[in-house]
């Protein structure tokens, strides 16, 4: 059982997605079956393990390829919390995407790709070894790029041109710096980490950046995030995969578990990596929101706040501090229910009211009330006001930047936090305080359950995040299991 | 067990037999069904054989060398064996309705067949030879065979583009029998497994080795000896092109292979070696710059190949040269066999699948692609699927060889060539996405289809070439058979 778990947990997201491509188009029930039944298994059997790992039961699959190639499956604490929170979002945004797209194109195509990026999501999570995390870190790249030019216009093909071209270069980057790594400690596994410390002190720094680097382009770090913005053509429920669920989260992760389970923070602070980076992770916050700032449509507002708001997570894990990785790891989940509750909100602005722009959503609240308060509750998780869930990752950050002796990180979260308020309070102010305008008036009523429901679970999931961190079972809780028992010095 | 020592023999026989019935009584259908199944089947039998006994070593005649001439099927051959088997199976299936002959007869129609059956032929012949006049021999028919394919329609392009092969093509076989007459004079055999004993510094060797390689470099349209291949794999018919990119450049390599590291061991000089990796690296970067400026469909798979072609040639700097093995010689030796087999898959893949699409839309230009992944979607995965493996991308062939050349690159301490690999990936991408992105595009016009049975076919080749890279265990273990044991140890 522990051997086959985790490969009983992948299939449940590879058999829908491969049965899925050879469906006719008509065939909608089979289809939504399908994906739907894999998405409610696969929670069912996370819940499962959840309970098995916190009583300190570990998961290991492994069979080697080549010589030096082996697929590792591990399933450890941190894995958990990544696939937890894909898990939950994947069958949320799989009932979204079914109402969403309803009647729309190729959609067999669209449901396949789908699948196969929570495949590879879970694959990443899993990944027990660097080159096992390599080979599902380019896969998500190859399923999301469908999803990125589904709509087929001019538009599409370009942005899905701009993030291959920045995607599978930075993965080229990731692998010359797994392979140049490997070439000098044999193959990398997160639970057993390399002996660094005798090594050249400038080869590691070296393989230091290419990693950094290759994983940054999909963490969207300053300079190598173009693609994000541009991303956004794609229809609702693929923006709210790649920001929330799969491709900034993957580039994220990637980045925690190297500088946790390969380098160590202690080895990162002593190359002097620790700083840089926390350096970028800031800039990259100030930029993202400063870019926010200055945008007219809603969903570029919204990817820029992403853009600011990945980077808490690599933030928390640049510090020299429990306290900050506490809340780096928790932002991964709760940055996750905020901004996929915002996208969600955003797709039903568009579908229900067309609103595009932000001047075009004044008065919407009257209209569509349901959907105007998940995205008020997001938004104001995203300034971090208490008691939803943004909150406790912005506490634990500032604290742990102080506990690592860096004052300055206390200033960017306050600068920040500035920011998403004078980006995201317009918003509020104009769906809720604003006569109804063209668009307003034109909305059809709130519905259909399946559009609907999703936002609201997702703004509730974010409520209780923040208002039961304390409990053991909160992300909050489970960030701090990780971080006592792995990383703990 | 004498049925597995038989296989050598048969996978020559089956297919020549095969080319003399498509003359005689041409009946393309009943000649494929039997063929093919018979031939896989012979393939089974020789993994088997190989697989518990060692190499299969069949002496012709009962001579043993040096004065008979021995067929030899170890790990490697074998391998090019079930790769060409595998490919040739599947193009004839798809070339079936391409070239009836029943309804209005062409000579391309009838030709076609006894063409392809005697490439086969040849090709299994060098994949068997354990000497080198024979390669030669083999070699010659299949340029023979290719040339006949390139020039099949007739047109005046195809045959110009003939004519252009035909030039490079009887340089190489001049230059290498030059060298092989030369080997001969100095050692007085030609048999790899002989040669390889024999201390190989002497001058005459060293020439004929230089001949040898420039003449085998030439055939595979190593850069740059290049310029023949584009025109000669555009111009022909889908079907073909797809056995003249995937199979037959790596037939002249195979030789390569088999001087480099078994005949000549130790003749190899690091300045040598480099220079074949260098016009490698060329090719692959130069390659990859033309496809990407190509506007019809075919061209750019057939510069691709060009591309591709410079990948396989890293295995010199990469493995080759040293009298001692070193730990990381096996690694990039496999890879560069990984990269060819799946190569070979993944290209015949995507002529097959780029034949369909330019079947449907009557032309070759990048609108043909428009829509395909809607109006025939097993054809636009199997291109994407292919294009995975050409670009190197996990889970694939491709992935696993370039991850083999890559460590052993690093281990070596080469990292030029491994920053050439990882761009050449890169470059790779640039080439293929542009077509596979206007499969999403919606269609405007009107085009044809083809039967979703036909379509299936290159879809279960490319899918090859990803099972190679997810169940590349076997295949590696496989590989090493008969390999001196010192150069099977890998980087652990």
């Amino acid at each position: 059982m522990n051997q086959a778990l985790p490969l009983i947990i992948l299939a449940t997201a590879l058999v829908p997605s491969l049965i899925t491509f050879f469906l006719a188009e008509d065939r909608v029930w089979v289809r939504n079956a399908l994906n739907l039944g894999g998405a409610v298994l696969k929670l069912a059997l996370v819940v499962f393990m959840l309970a098995e790992v916190g009583r300190g039961q570990v998961y290991q699959t492994e069979f080697e390829l080549v010589p030096g190639l082996s697929l590792v499956l591990r399933i450890d604490a941190l894995s958990l919390l990544f696939v937890t929170l894909s898990t939950v979002l994947w069958l949320l945004t799989t009932v979204y995407a079914i109402a969403y797209l309803h009647g729309g194109k190729n959609l067999p195509r669209f449901f396949g790709f789908f699948s196969l990026c929570v495949f590879a999501t879970t694959g990443i999570a899993f990944s027990g070894s660097l080159i096992t995390f390599f080979l599902f870190y380019e896969l998500l790249t190859l399923a999301t790029w469908p999803l990125v030019v589904h709509k087929g216009d001019a538009a599409s093909i370009r942005a899905g041109r701009t993030y291959l071209g920045y995607t599978l270069t930075g993965s080229a980057i990731l692998l010359v710096g797994i392979v140049w790594l490997e070439s000098l400690t044999g193959p990398v596994a997160f639970a057993a980490p390399p002996q660094l410390a005798g090594l050249d002190a400038w080869s590691l720094r070296a393989i230091f950046l290419l990693l950094i680097a290759g994983l940054g382009v999909k963490a969207a770090l300053v300079g190598l995030h173009v693609w994000l913005p541009q991303a956004m053509v794609a229809p609702a429920p693929v923006s709210a995969l790649l920001h929330a669920v799969a491709v900034v989260k993957a580039g994220a992760f990637g980045i925690v578990r190297v500088v946790y389970d390969i380098y160590g923070i202690a080895l990162v602070q002593e190359i002097d990596m620790g700083l840089p980076l926390a350096a970028i992770a800031s800039a990259t916050i100030l930029f993202g929101s400063i870019r926010a700032l200055t945008q007219h449509g809603l969903k570029p507002l919204l990817a820029y706040s992403t853009v600011s708001q990945v980077s808490y997570i690599v933030l928390g894990a640049a510090l020299f501090s429990q306290t900050a990785v506490v809340g780096g790891l928790v932002h991964l989940v709760h940055q996750g229910l905020m901004k996929i509750t915002l996208f969600f909100c955003a797709g039903v602005f568009d579908e229900r009211a067309g609103v595009h722009d932000i001047d075009e959503i004044d008065g919407i609240g009257a209209r569509l009330p349901w959907t105007s308060v998940a995205f008020t509750l997001g938004a104001l998780g995203m300034i971090g006001l208490p008691p939803i869930a943004g909150f406790a990752s912005k506490w634990y950050l500032g604290t742990g930047g102080l506990e690592a002796g860096q004052p300055w990180v206390v200033a960017v979260l306050a600068v920040s936090t500035l920011l998403n308020g004078a980006y995201f309070l317009p918003v509020l102010y104009r769906i809720w305080f604003r006569e109804p305008g063209p668009n307003a008036a034109a909305a059809e009523t709130e519905g259909p359950a399946m559009l609907l429901a999703p936002p609201i679970a997702t703004a509730a999931l974010a409520l209780a995040a923040g208002l039961f961190a304390a409990a053991a079972l909160s992300p909050l809780g489970w960030a701090t299991l990780i971080v006592e028992r792995q990383y703990a010095p | 067990m004498i049925l597995p020592a038989l296989a050598p023999a048969l996978s020559v026989a089956v297919p020549l037999a095969a080319a003399f019935l498509a003359v005689v009584a041409p009946r393309p259908r009943l000649l494929v069904g039997v063929t093919v199944p018979a031939m896989l089947a012979v393939m089974a039998l020789a993994v088997l054989g190989v697989r518990q006994g060692g190499p299969l070593v069949l002496a012709v005649g009962g001579w043993e060398p040096p004065l008979g001439i021995a067929l030899v099927a170890d790990g490697l051959s074998t391998a090019f064996l079930v790769a060409t088997a595998l490919t040739i199976g599947t193009v004839l299936v798809v070339a079936l309705p391409q070239f009836p002959i029943r309804q209005n007869e062409t000579r391309a129609g009838w030709a076609f067949w006894p063409l392809a059956f005697l490439l086969w032929a040849a090709l299994n012949a060098v994949f068997l030879s354990g000497d080198l006049f024979n390669i030669y021999v083999a070699i010659e028919f299949v340029t023979l065979a290719t040339l006949a394919l390139v020039a099949l329609e007739g047109k005046a392009k195809q045959v110009e583009a003939a004519m252009r092969y035909a030039m490079f093509a009887l340089f190489g076989s001049l230059a290498y029998l030059l060298g092989v007459a030369l080997l001969y004079a100095a050692h007085g055999t030609l048999d790899i497994g002989l040669l390889a004993q024999l201390p190989a510094q002497d001058t005459a060797s060293l020439v004929a080795a230089g001949l040898i390689t420039a003449g085998l470099a030439a055939k595979t349209a190593l850069f740059p000896f290049h310029a023949w291949l584009p025109p000669a794999h555009a111009g022909a018919p889908a079907p073909a092109s797809a056995m003249l990119s995937a199979l037959v450049p790596k037939a002249s390599f195979y030789v390569l292979l088999r001087f480099w590291f078994d005949a000549m061991p130790e003749a190899a000089g690091a300045i040598a070696l480099q220079l074949l990796g260098a016009l490698g690296a060329t090719a692959i970067v130069y390659g990859s710059i033309l496809a990407v400026r190509q506007n019809r469909l075919k061209q750019l798979v057939a510069y691709s190949t060009v591309a591709q072609i410079g990948y396989l040639f890293l295995v010199f700097p990469l493995a080759g040269g040293s009298a001692e093995p070193q730990p990381w010689t096996a690694g990039a030796w496999t890879g560069s066999v990984f990269h060819a087999v799946s190569h070979a898959f993944a290209k015949a893949a995507m002529f097959l699948a780029v034949g369909h699409a330019v079947l449907a839309a009557g032309h070759d230009r990048m609108s043909a692609m428009d829509g395909l992944t809607r109006r025939m979607p097993m054809t636009a995965f199997a291109l994407g699927v292919s294009a995975v493996t050409l670009m190197g991308l996990p889970p694939s062939g491709g992935f696993t060889a370039k991850f083999l050349l890559l460590t052993a690159a690093f281990a070596s301490g080469q990292v030029l060539w491994a920053a050439i690999i990882v761009l050449g990936g890169v470059l790779a991408a640039a080439y293929l996405f542009r077509p596979l992105a206007r499969a999403f595009l919606p269609d405007r016009g009107r085009y044809g289809t083809v039967p979703r049975a036909q379509q299936a076919l290159p879809l279960a080749l490319a899918m090859l070439s990803v099972v190679l890279g997810i169940v590349s265990a076997a295949p590696y273990d496989f590989l090493q058979t008969g390999r001196p044991a010192a150069a099977e140890e890998g980087l652990e």
